[in-house]
C-alpha cells in the first residue's frame, strides 16, 4: 500500500503478521505490515495504544519473530537481535549496579573489543557520554541520577554501538514535557551528526512531526495495520519554536490528529 | 558544672525512666551556648535541643521487654517446685562458666566457648557444602525451564522433611557421628538456597534480559554482568534463611550424635540436672544466631539496589 519509491529500502518489511498465542487462543497483532525505510531516514510509529507499535519495532529489532512474512535489515533476513540494531528501551533498562560508564562500555565492549583496545574503547565510551552531555555523570549509579538523565544514558549507550539502525520505543515517554522537549532537540542534533536511521515509537503528535520524514499511522488493534504514511517534507534543521507557527508544521500535524481522532476513534468505546 | 550532665545516652536512660516527660530546655543547651560565644545569647531555650525522643524508643521499649522476661521467669522460679532457677542464681553460674570459656578436661568437659566453635564449624562446613552444591543448581534451576520442571517435585517432597529424619541416613552412610551432623547440617540449608536463588533468576526482569539479547552478551557476560548481580539479593535472603536453619537444626543434631558442641553441652548439662547451664546455653544460642543474622543482614544491604525500578 505504501511503496515509497526510495532511493534506498534499508529496512524492508513485507506482509508481515503476528499472531500471539494467549490464554483465550490467538490473539493477532498486526496484519499484513508493508514497509520500507530508507538509509538516514527517521520513521515515527504512531497510534493508540494496543496498536501494536512496540510489537513492530520488536519485530525489527528481532527481539520476536514474526508469525508470517519477513523483515530484511540491509537486504539481510532479520534473524534475531543485534547490536547493528540497537535498542533504547522505554524504561531506559540501564543495569542498576553498573555506572553509568560500566552501562556503555559494556556495550561498547560487546561490539568493538575484538578490533580495538582498552584505551580506544573507554575513548569511545566517554564520546557517547560527551554527546549526550553527561561527562561529569560517567562515575553515577542509574539510581543517582534524574529520569531524563537514564534515558540520556540509554541513548548513548545505543549510539555508542554505532548500530546502521536506532530502534526508540516511546523513549521520552516518561519524561515530562520540559525534560522531553530539551531530549527532542538532542535527538535532533544527534541525528544530524551522525546521520542514523532511526525508528522510534511514539503517541506524542508533536514528538512524531518534529522528529521525523515518515509518520507511519496504525490502525487500531487487533489485527491493526499501517492505515496512513505520511511523509513530513519540513527542512532540517527544524527549530521547534519556528515551527510552532508554520503553516506547513500545522498541516502535517492537523493530519495526523484527524487519522488518530477522527478516523481511528474507536478505541474508548472497546475500552 | 554544668558540663557532664546529659552527655552520655547511657546514663541518660534510666533517669528517664523516674521522671517520664522531658521538658525542652536543660543544663546541656548552657554549655553549647558558652562554647559557641560569637552566637547571640539571648533565646537560649530552644536552640539545639537535642533530640533523645528517638534515643528512649530505641533503647527504653527492648529493655523493658528484657526487664518483662526476667520478672517472669523469677516468677516461675520462685512457685513451688518448678525447679527452674532464679535469675541471679542464673547470672553467678553464668560468670562461672564465662570466666573460663576455653578450658579443656579430655574430650566430654570443654569450656563453653570450644562447644559453641565446635557447633560453628559443624554448621560452616555443612553450610559452605550446600552454598556451593545449592546456589549453582539453583542457578541451573532458574535458568533452564526443563531443569525446574524435573526437580520442582523433588524439592517439594524433600524439602518439607524434618533435618533429623537425615540423621539416620547420615550415620548409615558416612559411620560416624560428626560427618552425620554436617551432613543434616547440609541437607536441610540446601533447600531454601536452591529455591531463592532460582525464583530470583526466574525474576531477573525481561529488560535486562532484552538488553543482554540485544548486545548478543556471552552467556559468561550475561552471568557476572546480569543474571549474579540481579539474583544476588535473592540469594542472600536464601543464604539468611539457610543459615538460620542449619543454627536451629545442629543443636538437635548435636544432642543426638554427642561429642563436643552446644547442643551436646545442653544435654549433657541435663543430665547432671544443671538447669542453670542449660538457660545459660539458651541465651548463648539465641545470641550467635543473632549475630549470625545480622552479619548477614549487613552483607546483603551492601548489594541491594532499590532503584532496580522506574
Amino acid at each position: 500500500m505504501n511503496t515509497f519509491a526510495m532511493t534506498t529500502k534499508y529496512i524492508d518489511i513485507q506482509g508481515v503478521e503476528q499472531t500471539f498465542k494467549t490464554k483465550k487462543g490467538l490473539f493477532p497483532a498486526l496484519r499484513e505490515i508493508n514497509l520500507t525505510v530508507a538509509k538516514g531516514e527517521f520513521v515515527a510509529l504512531i497510534g493508540h495504544s494496543g496498536c501494536g507499535k512496540s510489537t513492530l519495532l520488536n519485530l525489527i529489532a528481532g527481539l520476536t519473530t514474526p508469525t508470517q512474512g519477513v523483515l530484511l535489515c540491509a537486504d539481510k533476513e532479520i534473524a534475531g537481535p543485534g547490536p547493528e540494531r540497537a535498542v533504547v528501551f522505554q524504561n531506559h533498562s540501564l543495569l542498576p549496579w553498573l555506572t553509568c560508564f560500566e552501562n556503555i562500555y559494556l556495550a561498547v565492549e560487546r561490539v568493538f573489543g575484538g578490533k580495538e583496545n582498552k584505551a580506544q574503547l573507554k575513548a569511545r565510551t566517554n564520546d557517547a557520554l560527551a554527546m549526550v552531555g553527561l561527562t561529569a555523570a560517567a562515575q553515577k549509579r542509574p539510581g543517582e541520577i534524574s529520569g531524563g538523565m537514564k534515558q540520556r544514558v540509554g541513548i548513548a549507550r545505543a549510539l555508542s554501538m554505532e548500530p546502521k539502525v536506532l530502534l526508540m520505543d516511546e523513549p521520552f515517554g516518561a519524561l515530562d514535557a520540559l525534560t522531553r522537549a530539551k531530549l527532542q532537540d538532542e535527538l535532533l542534533d544527534i541525528v544530524a551528526k551522525t546521520h542514523a536511521t532511526v525508528v522510534m515509537v511514539t503517541h506524542d503528535v508533536d514528538e512524531a512531526v518534529l522528529l521525523s520524514d515518515k509518520i507511519v499511522m496504525m490502525t487500531n488493534g487487533p489485527a491493526a495495520t499501517i492505515g496512513e504514511v505520511l511523509s513530513v517534507e519540513l527542512p532540517r534543521p527544524r527549530n521547534r519554536v519556528a515551527l510552532a507557527d508554520d503553516a506547513q508544521y500545522q498541516k502535517y500535524r492537523k493530519a495526523v490528529i484527524d487519522f488518530l481522532y477522527t478516523r481511528q476513534a474507536h478505541v474508548e468505546k472497546v475500552a | 558544672m554544668v558540663s557532664a550532665v546529659f552527655h552520655s545516652s547511657v546514663d541518660a536512660a534510666p533517669a528517664a525512666a523516674t521522671q517520664t516527660p522531658k521538658p525542652l530546655h536543660r543544663p546541656a543547651t548552657e554549655a553549647t551556648v558558652e562554647t559557641r560565644s560569637n552566637m547571640t545569647v539571648k533565646p537560649a531555650a530552644p536552640r539545639t535541643p537535642r533530640d533523645f525522643s528517638g534515643l528512649w524508643l530505641a533503647i527504653l521499649p527492648p529493655v523493658l521487654g528484657l526487664a518483662l522476661l526476667v520478672v517472669i521467669w523469677s516468677l516461675i522460679a520462685s512457685t513451688g517446685n518448678s525447679g527452674i532457677p532464679k535469675p541471679m542464681e542464673t547470672w553467678q553460674q553464668a560468670v562461672e562458666v564465662f570466666s573460663d570459656p576455653f578450658y579443656s578436661n579430655g574430650p566430654n568437659d570443654q569450656g563453653i566457648g570450644w562447644n559453641v566453635l565446635q557447633s560453628l564449624q559443624r554448621v560452616g562446613i555443612g553450610f559452605g557444602l550446600a552454598a556451593l552444591v545449592g546456589i549453582p543448581a539453583g542457578f541451573a534451576i532458574g535458568r533452564f525451564e526443563f531443569l525446574s520442571r524435573m526437580f520442582n517435585p523433588l524439592i517439594s517432597l524433600l524439602r518439607p522433611v524434618s533435618p533429623l529424619a537425615w540423621l539416620p541416613i547420615g550415620l548409615l552412610v558416612f559411620k560416624g557421628a560428626n560427618p552425620a551432623a554436617i551432613w543434616t547440617i547440609f541437607i536441610c540449608s540446601i533447600w531454601p538456597m536452591v529455591i531463592n536463588t532460582a525464583v530470583g533468576v526466574q525474576r531477573v526482569p525481561q529488560d535486562y534480559m532484552n538488553v543482554a539479547r540485544v548486545l548478543n552478551l556471552s552467556e559468561w557476560k550475561i552471568f557476572t554482568r546480569i543474571l549474579f548481580p540481579a539474583v544476588l539479593p535473592y540469594l542472600l535472603t536464601g543464604v539468611r534463611l539457610a543459615v538460620g536453619t542449619a543454627w536451629l537444626v545442629i543443636v538437635a543434631a548435636e544432642m543426638l550424635t554427642g561429642g563436643v558442641g552446644i547442643g551436646f553441652w545442653v544435654w549433657d548439662e541435663w543430665n547432671n540436672l544443671n538447669v542453670s547451664s542449660i538457660i545459660i546455653a539458651i541465651f548463648v544460642i539465641g545470641i550467635v544466631g543473632l549475630l549470625l543474622e545480622f552479619a548477614l543482614i549487613k552483607l546483603a544491604s551492601l548489594f541491594t539496589y532499590d532503584e532496580v525500578k522506574a
